[in-house]
């Protein structure tokens, strides 16, 4: 009996000692990539084709997803706010959490499993296929090649990405409460506009959305490049980019939250 | 793909993306009405604040002039000292009256500014040497109740 | 014959405490052909790797035209590797690239030559290994042979002088199989480079090379030209070049006395 204790403990002790190890790695390697992007902005064009990649592809996810998003808030807000009969405040409420919260989180969380997923995989089958050996044999960095130009296209193409999945959101709210609903349009906009602002909300949204773009990213490359070079290994990785992404964003999106709306309001 | 299609598509995503970022600030939020650092300071001492917080408007006739910037507790008079950043544009006199109101029975709190006649106008830093702090709801009732108290 | 371009003095490596390589020592000149053979698992590519500095030795040293690979610095590394190519088993082509970009890959990434001449170059490389016609084509629609010819035409890009080839033969059938054989042997006098074959396929690589190294538990077992090696009575290099299935290299792998691994009991006994 004691000894199973002790080895439930020494595998306690294991995962954790394996987690933090992984934890450096990924901290060392993610300064890598920061020292080895002077390639990316001098041939710009590397950068540029892989926002087609991970930017314009995602286009269409990120677009729907945010206008049904905003639908679903312009009915759920009018529902509540109607009853106290201040239906006009749908836009406030859509507007504020669209900026504040689901724009950057939401549009993050697909990015993740629609960008971050395709670059580790194809990093990982990169590395499986030793096309990232013989690039290295071609006396050509591949962190520099390979890794470095899509970090960048991930953490460029993201604000831009959440600020779309807002306006999306924005009007797809405007379609519910305004067209359908036919909540005053005036006092639609003007009371969003009177609460949404500019510094405060919008440019804190972007800054979010800035984070979590990095965050994606280097979580989605050095998986990628961390896979063991095996069908099961990348699948595995893949996986992880998700998974692990999707905490960073929630867990990140707190402490961002908690330093940005400290105390106000 | 052909490099050309991939640059115009890029472009095309980026142009988008700025304009989404330009939509939010000037249709949702409120930049057109944005205009930083022209704003001047001025101060005012409160008995006290009731729930006023940082980032509640300051008005005018009932028209958002400024947007109180800071609030603290000050241990040489014991009250609250609050800052406020007014639009450059309104110029208030000297002998502006600051009280803390709220709108409607439960709104928000906001400070509103009666201005006198004084023909000097206040300028950046300046004291509001006049203010009214702020209706405490316990406080008016614990009034109404001695003021009733007395007249038996 | 001037000085040898590699020289493997001691060399040993293991990965985390188990070792690849124990005490490896080969010279090998230039303009030839040379083979290294050795059962599945001896070691064989990773000495490559460490020629190509991608690994560092635990003991001893690799010297490539005269200097220590692992003593090198980043920078003079990357200068070195710019005269070595290296074709991987399955072509290690870059699968978002075309024919002709992989191609001209290391010429766009080293030099600053005008896209005319890499053009010019790219096709002349291309031509060489056959495949002139296939420089529109991507990786996903060329066969084994093909990635592998394609490959081969990449590495000598910048007209190395030195080509190490991790397993050329594996899965080809009979025809590609010759010709990248014979491809390998023609573009090393062509262009005066050294190449160094890992392999265990015997009869095709017996076919081309001009000297055999035998690799087994982590040491030189035996090395000669072909023509010794084929009247070789060592018994490894015998049942090796037989394809013999036992011998010195047993066909169990080290296990317990199978009795007791099947828990019998031993009363019969």
């Amino acid at each position: 009996m004691p000894k199973r204790i002790i080895t439930s403990i020494q595998a306690i002790g294991h995962r954790v000692i394996d987690g933090i190890w992984r934890l450096g790695c990924a901290a060392r390697f993610f300064v890598l990539v920061l020292l080895k992007s002077m390639t990316s902005f001098l041939r710009f064009t590397l950068v540029i084709r892989e926002i087609y990649f991970v930017g314009v592809l995602s286009l269409i996810i990120i677009l729907v997803s945010g206008l049904f998003v905003g639908m679903v808030l312009g009915l759920q807000g009018y529902e509540t706010l109607q009853k106290y009969g201040s239906e006009s405040a749908v836009g406030t409420l859509v507007a504020l959490s669209l900026v504040r919260e689901l724009g950057p989180v939401m549009s993050a969380l697909l990015f993740a499993s629609r960008a971050g997923s395709a670059i580790t995989a194809e990093i990982g089958l990169m590395k499986a296929t030793e096309q990232l050996s013989a690039m290295g044999m071609m006396a050509v960095d591949p962190i520099a090649r390979i890794v470095a130009p899509r970090f960048w296209a991930g953490v460029i193409s993201m604000p831009l990405l959440a600020a779309m999945f807002s306006v999306m959101g924005v009007f797809g709210g405007y379609l519910v409460a305004v067209v359908f609903i036919g909540v005053d349009e005036g006092s639609f906009w003007s009371s969003m506009q009177n609460a949404v602002d500019f510094r405060y909300d919008i440019v804190n949204g972007v800054i979010k959305s800035c984070f979590f773009g990095v965050a994606v990213t280097a979580i989605a490359v050095f998986e990628g490049f961390d896979a063991p070079p095996t069908a099961e290994g990348v699948s595995g990785a893949t996986t992880r980019t998700v998974v692990t992404s999707a905490l960073a964003i929630l867990g990140l999106d707190f402490v961002l939250t908690s330093f940005m709306f400290r105390g106000v309001d | 793909m052909q490099r050309t299609i991939m640059d115009f598509w890029v472009g095309l995503f980026v142009m988008t993306g700025m304009g989404a970022l330009l939509i939010l600030g000037l249709k949702v939020g409120n930049l057109t009405t944005y205009n930083t650092g022209e704003s001047y300071t001025l101060i005012g001492n409160f008995e006290n604040i009731g729930g006023l917080k940082i980032r509640a408007p300051v008005k005018s006739a009932g028209v958002v002039v400024g947007r109180v910037t800071d609030i603290q507790f000050s241990l040489e008079t014991y009250d609250a000292v609050v800052t406020v950043g007014i639009n450059a544009y309104y110029r208030f006199p000297k002998d502006t009256f600051a009280s803390i109101l709220t709108s409607g029975l439960l709104g928000e709190q906001y400070i509103g500014l009666s201005p006198g006649g004084d023909e000097e106008m206040l300028a950046e830093g300046d004291k509001i040497m006049k203010t009214n702090s702020a209706m405490v709801l316990e406080e008016m009732v614990g009034r109404f109740l001695f003021d009733k108290a007395a007249e038996d | 014959m001037s000085e040898p371009l590699i020289e493997i003095k001691d060399l040993a490596f293991s990965y985390s405490a188990r070792p690849i390589l124990k005490s490896v020592n080969m010279t090998m000149s230039r303009g030839k052909v040379i083979a290294i053979m050795g059962g599945s698992g001896s070691g064989k590519t990773t000495l490559l790797r460490l020629i190509g500095g991608e690994v560092k030795p635990t003991a001893g040293c690799v010297k490539v035209a005269g200097q220590v690979v692992h003593k090198l610095g980043r920078n003079d590394l990357f200068r070195l590797r710019r005269k070595m190519g290296m074709l991987f088993q399955f072509g290690a082509l870059f699968t978002d690239l075309s024919v002709f970009d992989n191609v001209a890959f290391q010429m766009r990434e080293h030099t600053n030559l005008p896209e005319s001449m890499i053009r010019d170059l790219v096709l002349m490389k291309l031509h060489a290994v056959g495949l002139r016609g296939a420089y529109h084509l991507m990786p996903a629609e060329l066969s084994g042979g093909m990635a592998r010819r394609v490959a081969l035409a990449r590495s000598i890009a910048l007209d190395p002088m030195l080509i190490m080839y991790d397993e050329p033969f594996t899965g080809l059938d009979p025809i590609s199989l010759s010709v990248i054989g014979s491809l390998i042997r023609r573009l090393t006098d062509a262009l005066g480079m050294t190449s160094i074959v890992v392999t265990h396929d015997v009869q095709e690589s017996l076919k081309i090379v001009d000297y055999v190294y035998f690799l087994a538990d982590g040491v030189i077992t035996a090395h000669g030209t072909p023509a010794e090696v084929k009247e070789s009575v060592t018994p490894f290099v015998h049942q090796f070049v037989h394809g013999e299935e036992d011998g010195p290299v047993p066909f169990h792998y080290p296990a317990e006395m199978y009795q007791e691994d099947l828990r019998l009991e031993t009363h019969f006994a």
